[in-house]
């Protein structure tokens, strides 16, 4: 379909070079490491996304269905930790990140590719131990870990505590090796305003990764220490304060979601620019918009706690800026559906993630704003209305980037091509069925039904079932997907270099790339994405 | 309108002076991102179509975005958002702010129930009961983990965090009952913990709040020697039974006197003072004299300070940590307490102080002034 299937395929390729289990598990290579960390991500996904239908199940009818309270107060606290720590932080910078940003910039490598590798181990060990934390004893304290409860909770939440205070550590050497690398491992050419926005995106992220992160390792410990040796830091019978281990709790969680979000807009800027055939509306401006979300969301935690007892002024300030991050991810949504002006449209799967990633970061971002608004806030603070949101825009954001990156950049890992069809389906299936699973929970929240309830009111039954049938359509999308990418891994046709006629540079490379991304230099004589003249295939 | 609203977006009942308010900027903001997402999704729709890929060689024009877009891009969003929020902080410090004439009630959180308090004296626990058009602050704090009460139909939430005392109010416009809802995760049965607000007309809350009255200054002519006396008390264990699918298990009992008055009356109905004395003597037990943070000397050899926990843990444990020359014969009152009742008992045993503490009188000062002749 590609005319440019005719042309040279390395021989050797970063899969095929060294094809020992040590050479994969010593391996210096970001490529493989990325596809490590994919491999992880998507265990945790898979994990998580369990402990989500057993929820979703449980909340069937307002009594109990089938797990205890205690299990149920369980589950969503580990389905909320693996999402979001084993999941959602990692996915797109530590797999996909890993993987292209290298390229794109025309380096060999990462700036640290021993660090690289010990990120990986480093996240293998935390979720390893969370794991080991949550078959051991279980914790019930949410995902959260909010102080006092998470001091007395009866559970053993201690290993979990250090399982996530670990990964973070993951967390901050991946995000100082991305920095390093763009600053100093720029191919000859490859100037500040050529970089790809994916590259922009993760830079964003990894700023914040490396700002962020010791805070929630610092809070971590504190809760620790006040479990193991009754330190008093949150108790107020000994003079602390409950309240702070949320500011401290939210100051990272907060820039946390853009940690996830951020790289998330990077893989739909590259999406976008590949199918429509165009070069990005606003180049500038979504560079440094990334930069307003990454400054912003540090400046606007305390909108978690409008009711929590903090003055009414200090809430207004955080709702003010808490709506700058609107603002800022309205300019990305407007410039990406300005790129398609004009362009040469091909509605491929990635695209279709796309579509479906604008749609539910618009619902999501709308209603971020609703919540921000502080009258509005008091009564959804704490109900399905928030569950429902942060779904759609966190969730929703890095699940539909992490399918379009996955379909997109597949060829590229793997060299092998996935049945259209079964993907198209797929992807249909899936954001219906997010859709469905989530939008009631929107009007629960209406309702006042508070998250984290094993019981409910009966009138709230019938939106309830609805969403847990949106949750058994995502569950059957994601089957799919597995089915069909793992065919395609044996079975799947041969891939062109460059499939999709994409001018992102990190198809310069081979598709799957040699073991040090190229065979020859790379030129960057155009800038990415640039589709005004014809361009003979070429791969370095 | 408002209604077709309400209904649509499955709203409650709008039954407090705010909740129309906030729900008019919530019509407000739903219909307009509605739009807005809906014109982005149309327009992101027609260029799918307009410019679909016609052939494998297309070439497209470069368009730039200008300022004058980038501008529009952000000029739009931030007006309209900066709108919502000033009408949003407006309702809010309303919200926030309790009138003078608000009454107040006390509201204590705890695993897993909602504890009301009158300054006139009722207690109940599960039930609020509010008169329609007057402002009522709510003063909550909580005994253990932190809760959030939460009204749907009154749009309001307010934390109850341990340790400190937080507020919110709000004024009934319908008569009738209302859900309260634990929103802050407290738990194994936060889901549980459900409590009602029951809105009274202003004549049936003043009817409802003299029989109160009138059960208070009753039992208080009555003489406090029977243990039956106590018997008022019973209900709470009723509410032990608590349902969460209807909250009722209502208890409503007086407290009579201040809790020292009550501590008194309950160590004379449980028998404490069979072995523990007041005044110093010698017993079966340790004397109540001073007994408040006393160093005691243990049979293990260890000392302990009789704080509010040493004196619970004695109640519930006794035998756990004896005092140094006393039997081992004080029999566990795990279970025969009520928290109320410890919480009496110790407040009495506080007030036990012996004169060389306390009541003496200043003679003021017997330094001579510095420096002069």
């Amino acid at each position: 379909m590609n005319p440019s299937a005719e042309s040279s395929q390395p021989a050797i390729t970063y899969l095929n070079h060294e094809t020992s289990v040590m050479s994969w598990l010593l391996t210096r290579d970001h490529k493989r490491i990325g596809v490590m960390f994919l491999v992880g991500v998507i265990f945790s996904l898979l994990l998580g996304g369990i402990f989500a239908m057993v929820l979703r199940l449980e909340l069937l009818t307002p009594g109990p269905t089938l797990i205890s309270p205690m299990t149920y107060n369980r589950m969503f606290t580990l389905h909320g930790v693996i999402m979001v720590w084993l999941f959602m932080i990692p996915a797109i910078p530590s797999a996909f990140g890993n993987f292209v940003l290298p390229i794109m910039l025309g380096a060999k490598d990462v700036a640290f590719p021993r660090l690289n590798l010990a990120s990986f181990y480093i996240y293998l060990a935390g979720a390893l131990l969370t794991v080991f934390g949550m078959l051991w004893s279980g914790a019930d304290t949410g995902w959260t870990f909010y102080t006092p409860y998470s001091t007395v909770s009866p559970s053993a939440l201690t290993p979990i505590l250090l399982g996530v205070f670990i990964i973070g550590f993951s967390t901050i050497i991946t995000g100082l090796n991305f920095i390093t690398t763009v600053h100093t491992m720029r191919a000859p050419g490859m100037h500040w305003t050529r970089i790809p926005l994916f590259v922009w995106a993760i830079y964003g992220t990894s700023v914040i990764q490396v700002v962020a992160t010791p805070v929630l390792g610092m809070v971590l410990l504190l809760v620790s220490m006040e479990r193991l040796l009754g330190a008093g830091i949150f108790d107020p019978s000994r003079g602390g304060d409950p309240v702070l281990f949320q500011h401290m709790f939210w100051f990272y969680s907060h820039p946390a979601v853009y940690i996830m979000v951020l790289p998330a807009m990077g893989v739909i800027t590259e999406v976008v620019c590949a199918f429509s055939r165009k070069n990005i509306f606003g180049y500038r401006m979504i560079a440094a918009s990334t930069f307003g979300i990454a400054f912003v969301g540090f400046f606007s935690w305390g909108h978690h706690m409008f009711v929590s007892g903090q003055s009414t002024f200090t809430s207004g300030i955080f709702g003010v800026l808490s709506m700058l991050v609107a603002i800022f991810t309205a300019i990305k949504i407007f410039n990406w559906v300005a790129t398609m002006y004009g362009g040469s449209i091909d509605l491929r799967v990635p695209l279709l993630y796309v579509l479906g990633f604008i749609f539910l970061l618009m619902f999501g971002g709308m209603t971020g704003v609703a919540v921000a608004t502080t009258s509005l806030d008091v009564h959804w603070h704490d109900t399905y209305f928030v569950v429902a949101h942060f779904h759609y825009i966190m969730v929703g954001a890095v699940l539909m980037a992490f399918l379009a990156a996955l379909h997109y950049w597949w060829p590229k890992m793997f060299g092998r091509v996935y049945p259209e069809r079964w993907s198209f389906l797929a992807a249909m299936t899936i954001i219906f069925g997010f859709i469905v699973t989530f939008l009631p929970q929107f009007l629960l929240g209406n309702l006042g039904m508070p998250r984290r309830y094993y019981q409910y009111p009966q009138e709230m039954q019938w939106l309830h079932v609805l969403s847990t049938a949106g949750a058994s359509l995502l569950a059957f999308g994601f089957g799919l997907i597995a089915v069909y990418l793992l065919w395609s891994l044996r079975y799947g046709p041969v891939s062109a270099p460059n499939p999709w006629g994409s001018r992102g540079y990190e198809w310069f490379s081979g598709s799957p790339p040699a073991p040090h991304n190229f065979t020859r230099a790379p030129s960057f004589e155009r800038e990415v994405h640039d589709y005004t003249v014809p361009e003979a295939p070429r791969v370095y | 309108m408002n209604e077709f609203f309400r209904r649509i977006l499955f709203l409650p009942e709008q039954a407090s002076t705010v909740s129309k308010d906030v729900d008019h900027l919530h019509y407000v903001i739903i219909s307009t991102t509605m739009v807005a997402a809906t014109i982005i999704f149309a327009l992101a729709a027609y260029f799918l179509i307009r410019y679909r890929r016609r052939s494998e060689t297309d070439v497209t024009p470069k368009v730039q975005g200008t300022l004058g877009w980038e501008l529009l891009f952000i000029g739009l969003p931030l007006t309209t958002f900066l709108v919502w929020f000033f009408i949003g902080y407006h309702d809010f410090i309303r919200m926030q702010t309790p009138p003078r004439d608000a009454m107040d009630v006390y509201v204590v959180g705890k695993q897993w129930m909602w504890k009301f308090t009158y300054p006139e004296g009722p207690n109940s626990i599960g039930v609020l009961r509010v008169p329609v058009g007057r402002p009522v602050r709510l003063l909550l704090t909580s005994r253990d983990v932190i809760h959030s009460f939460f009204v749907p139909a009154f749009r309001i939430k307010q934390d109850a965090l341990p340790g400190a005392y937080t507020q919110t109010w709000f004024e009934v416009t319908t008569p009738g009952t209302y859900r309260v809802m634990c929103a802050e995760y407290c738990g194994l049965k936060h889901s549980e913990m459900w409590a009602e607000v029951v809105a009274l007309s202003q004549e049936d809350y003043e009817e409802w709040m003299k029989q109160q009255r009138q059960g208070l200054v009753a039992r208080r002519d009555a003489t406090p020697s029977a243990p039956e006396e106590l018997s008022p008390l019973t209900p709470a264990r009723r509410a032990a039974t608590y349902d969460a699918q209807q909250p009722h298990g209502e208890l409503m009992y007086a407290e009579r006197g201040t809790l020292p008055e009550r501590g008194e009356r309950v160590a004379a109905a449980k028998g404490c003072l069979r072995c523990h004395t007041i005044d110093g003597t010698q017993h079966i037990g340790p004397t109540w004299l001073d007994l408040y943070m006393r160093r005691e000397l243990l049979t293990s050899g260890e000392t302990v300070v009789a704080d509010e926990a040493y004196l619970t843990e004695s109640m519930m444990k006794p035998l756990e940590k004896l005092v140094a020359g006393y039997e081992p014969v004080m029999p566990s009152f795990q279970g025969q307490l009520e928290a109320a009742e410890v919480a009496a008992l110790l407040e009495y045993i506080k007030t036990l102080r012996s004169a060389r503490l306390q009541d003496v009188e200043s003679r003021g000062p017997v330094y001579e002034p510095i420096g002069g002749e």
